[in-house]
């Protein structure tokens, strides 16, 4: 066994310095009746070979040639080989959570990079060193909000990712606090009649999607004001953050907290996970945050170094009363993040951004003289509904042509006879015009 | 540039000092050729440079015209402009300031800091895992449906459970993941119950994912031999308490040996028993959790099945449950209808699931990486990750026992706690003791946890780490307790050797600066 360097003379020396007479031996504090008898039950041991092919032989049956026209919370893009192949360096990989700041200077600094990276996108004050995800920084972000204004209510947008919604409940059932969902328009967007209608004095905060589930631009700002005049926090989620290398941040739009997941930047999809959630907020919340920050400070020499701080928020110390349970986040997420970042830089992010939205264009003429018009009238960054007909059947058809079509909008909203035929889809760098237009043709039939 | 580090170029001087070798340490450690750099943001941003190769945006009429005007941003002016190797030699340099399990021995206590297999990177990168989209059809992603259900059956035969959800994303969200089944649980029996019982030995994180569930915290005390005896649970026990959150191995490395009549108390009024897998190192092959009275127990990929800790995270954090608490388990879970597998989505099919705890289904790149560890260790492998870990320990402990003060005399498992008791007529502390082993190349043991042991230092070594390491490592320790009595100051005054010297937590956490401004400052 590669792993385990122990040979039966250095065990035999090693028992004896343990005052042990058998490896079974250091096990007598667990009483025999508690013990395992037999083997564990699990496939016998492989070489590397071995391994290798049966690992080969199960990814075989995943099918992904083509890029997936399908984003819906988890966007296709190209990571640069640089972003592996500086992650994999093992100093970066291999470290734990930096608890002893003098070795992991180079873990800290990039997540003090990583929390400037968030700020400077989302237009925020301050922003955490990640989260697990979109939909846990965005329940967790409720709440922050129902401790930060002694509320239980918690609106959100039918429009924000419905995967986001159900973990929101989930976390906050755990409270018994309230969520009230408010619905979208013919646009897309949010009902802001019916947010206005919902949002009170009982309101601890009011979700919405940026761009939203639909792919749709939301009314951010109008979201923002409501809350704002109830004294509700207002929260502003992102899957697609590619589109603040083109749209404003959240920040600047009047959003208290951003939330979401920067799983576009040098993240691959990996069926769903793990990519870097992310969680931004104005200063005046800072001490209500939820997880791990990173701040600048100096050695006894008088040098600039990076240190975790303010951790009296956290579980470690504060226990019960820890503004979250998080520990571990996303570490590594963040670092891949950071560095395509900063190969994007200011010119490649506002090129990327740019592409993106261009891309969505180019679908959306393709989809067109296919036959196909949009579902929503509202302004799309690179994703968008279109109006397919019977959208499970053109998933099913692709399918066999080994092309992930897109997201019939009917498996999350069953009960609006609108989605019956809407099937989400992006366009990104991946997809070129020939793909474009060879998927469009194909969802024809 | 203005030097934005504090970094002082002393050539002269350095040139001018006598010729004299460095110390090293018994790890063997030097100092190395270290860089100073500077923050991305404080690097040239020159004009149009840009580190990316992209095709170009089609030429045209404005292109973003139909995206409201007032919504709009051009580049970002604060973002750097950087090319390739800048960037490329950046991280470089970042890295070498960093320790990992890769540079050298890092028994972080709790942490069971084992070696990253780089077989498991090669595999996860395979691009049927790694491209694959968290909503291809069915029919599309087979290979990973596989994937996740023969893990799901491995953790749950290694675990001794029925079920298992790998939707949490880290050890703390498996913990608050079990303690919503626990609530669910009893609430489908018509009463949530009001508090859970917490061994004051427990992670912080126990705690706090009570009341993240909006229970009432009750701690217990450990009896003198570090374990949790049946008279304070039963004391403590009554048919309000939902649960009684127990690791075992506890976090000084002692089994609870208590546990079975422990959970027969708490099951006999009507409460549930949570087992921490932080530390199911210890027991892998050896023996489960399920089969000791555990209803619930998370595990931590990121520990016992070496996915990577990437500098704090990603986990991955499983949770396997009895068949009574199955029906509660979050969605999705993965089905096998013949040779076909499919997620079940909805909570019409599993009406009492607790609902969905992430978006999509877990952190499925850590399922590959700790799917390929079991499949290449298989059952003896498994049983001897436990036995070698276990035995490192001890061997740490026999070597050490007499230089550093060992609070419990009770058997350890896969760590040990040690105090500075011994170090105290010196002044020299705990965290003396951890910086002054950076010095000797090694990365400190967890330091002052468990709370319940002042000044605690808590090895774990685990099984990947040789008998020489260990004699290196013993030998670091023996010499700091060995300076400790000639040259306190000495100890205080550590780490030298890293490219910090000890930083200072207060001022950061007195005036935080958390980002990068223009002209930021650290005063």
């Amino acid at each position: 066994m590669r792993y385990h360097p122990h040979t039966p003379d250095e065990i035999r020396d090693m028992l004896a310095a343990a005052g042990a007479t058998s490896l079974d031996d250091l096990f007598r504090s667990i009483p025999d009746a508690l013990k395992l008898k037999r083997p564990l039950d699990v496939a016998p041991a492989l070489d590397e070979i071995s391994l290798f092919a049966e690992l080969r032989r199960i990814a075989a049956r995943n099918a992904t040639e083509h890029p997936p026209f399908v984003g819906a919370g988890a966007y296709p893009h190209h990571v640069p080989p640089v972003v592996d192949q500086l992650l994999l360096r093992g100093e970066f990989f291999t470290a734990y959570t930096p608890y002893q700041p003098e070795v992991a200077q180079g873990t800290l600094q990039a997540l003090f990079e990583w929390q400037t990276f968030v700020c400077l996108l989302t237009g925020m004050d301050v922003a955490n060193a990640s989260m697990y995800d979109g939909a846990s920084s965005t329940a967790e972000a409720a709440l922050m909000a129902t401790r930060a204004t002694g509320r239980s209510k918690v609106v959100v947008s039918a429009a924000v990712h419905p995967e986001y919604r159900r973990v929101l409940r989930t976390y906050l059932a755990a409270m018994r606090d309230e969520v009230v969902v408010v619905p979208y328009g013919a646009d897309g967007r949010t009902d802001l009649t019916a947010l206005e209608r919902e949002v009170d004095g009982r309101t601890a905060a009011v979700i919405i999607g940026y761009p939203n589930f639909f792919g749709v631009v939301d009314a951010l700002p109008e979201a923002a004001r409501i809350a704002k005049k109830a004294g509700a926090l207002s929260i502003a989620v992102t899957s697609e953050a590619v589109a603040l290398g083109l749209l404003k941040g959240p920040g600047e739009l009047g959003a208290d907290v951003a939330t979401g997941t920067f799983q576009s930047f040098g993240n691959g999809l990996q069926y769903g996970g793990p990519a870097p959630g992310f969680f931004a907020a104005r200063e005046s919340i800072l001490r209500q945050m939820p997880g791990r920050l990173c701040g600048a400070t100096r050695d006894k020499h008088g040098r600039r170094g990076f240190v975790l701080t303010l951790s009296t928020r956290e579980q470690h110390i504060r226990r019960e009363k820890a503004t979250s349970n998080i520990c571990t986040n996303a570490g590594l997420c963040a670092l891949a993040s950071t560095i395509h970042l900063a190969l994007l830089g200011r010119n490649g992010l506002a090129h990327l951004a740019r592409l993106n939205h261009a891309r969505g264009r180019e679908l959306r003429a393709a989809m067109e003289r296919a036959g196909f018009g949009l579902r929503f009238s509202g302004p799309t960054f690179n994703e968008m509904a279109f109006e397919v007909g019977d959208a499970e059947a053109v998933v099913s058809r692709l399918a066999q042509r080994g092309i992930a079509a897109g997201a019939p909008l009917a498996r999350w909203y069953p009960d609006d006879p609108r989605m019956k035929g809407a099937l989400l889809c992006v366009a990104t760098e991946l997809h070129t015009p020939e793909l474009i237009e060879l998927f469009a043709r194909s969802v024809r039939g | 540039m203005a030097n934005p580090t504090g970094w002082k170029p002393s050539m002269e001087k350095a040139a001018a000092a006598p010729a004299e070798a460095p110390e090293v340490g018994a790890g063997g450690a030097t100092r190395g050729l270290a860089y100073e750099e500077p923050l991305l943001f404080e690097r040239g941003s020159a004009g149009e440079r840009m580190g990316v190769s992209l095709p170009p945006v089609q030429a045209g009429a404005d292109l973003a015209s139909d995206l409201p005007s007032e919504l709009l941003r051009g580049p970002i002016a604060e973002l750097p402009a950087l090319f390739e190797l800048e960037v490329v030699r950046h991280f470089t340099r970042l890295s070498a300031w960093n320790y990992g399990i890769d540079t050298g021995f890092y028994p972080l206590g709790s942490c069971t800091m084992k070696y990253n297999p780089k077989s498991s990177e090669a595999l996860a990168r395979l691009p049927g895992f790694a491209n694959a989209h968290p909503l291809l059809p069915e029919e599309l992603a087979q290979g990973s449906l596989e994937l996740m259900w023969k893990l799901e059956r491995a953790l749950s035969e290694i675990s001794g459970f029925a079920a298992t959800t790998l939707t949490p994303a880290a050890g703390a969200q498996g913990e608050l993941c079990g303690v919503m089944m626990i609530r669910a649980y009893h609430l489908s029996r018509g009463n949530a119950r009001r508090k859970v019982l917490i061994p004051d030995t427990a992670h912080g994180t126990n705690p706090a994912t009570s009341a993240l569930n909006g229970y009432e915290v009750v701690q217990l005390a450990s009896g003198p031999d570090g374990r949790l005896h049946p008279e304070a649970v039963r004391a403590a026990m009554d048919e309000d308490v939902a649960a009684i959150m127990i690791t075992n191995p506890n976090t000084l490395g002692i089994f609870e040996s208590h546990i079975a009549e422990i959970a027969e108390i708490v099951h006999a009024k009507g409460g549930l028993v949570y087992g921490d897998g932080a530390n199911l190192n210890a027991l892998l092959g050896v023996a489960r959790p399920g089969d000791m009275g555990f209803d619930v127990m998370q595990f931590n990929l990121h520990k016992t099945f070496a996915t990577p800790h990437g500098g704090g995270g990603p986990g991955s954090g499983p949770v396997a449950v009895t068949e009574a608490l199955a029906p509660f388990l979050p969605l999705p879970v993965v089905a096998r209808e013949g040779e076909r597998f499919r997620l079940v989505q909805s909570e019409r099919e599993r009406p009492q699931s607790i609902g969905k705890l992430r978006e999509f289904h877990g952190n499925f790149g850590m399922f590959v990486r700790a799917y390929a560890l079991i499949r290449e260790y298989g059952p003896e492998g498994l049983r001897a990750t436990g036995q070698l870990a276990v035995l490192n320990a001890n061997y740490v402990r026999a070597k050490l026992k007499d230089v550093y003060h060992l609070p419990f005399e009770t058997d350890s498992l896969h760590e040990v706690v040690f105090t500075d008791k011994a170090l105290k007529p010196s002044g020299v502390t705990t965290m003396d003791v951890a910086k002054r082993l950076i010095d000797h190349g090694f990365h400190p043991p967890t330091v002052y946890f468990p709370l319940v042991v002042p000044g605690a230092l808590m090895i774990e070594p685990t099984e990947t780490e040789s008998k020489e390491t260990i004699d290196r490592f013993v030998t670091a320790m023996r010499d700091v307790a060995d300076q400790v009595k000639t040259d306190p100051e000495g100890v205080k005054a550590a780490p030298e050797k890293p490219v910090r010297a000890r930083l200072d937590e207060t001022r950061a956490a007195r005036k935080p600066v958390l980002r990068w401004r223009p002209g930021m400052k650290v005063d």
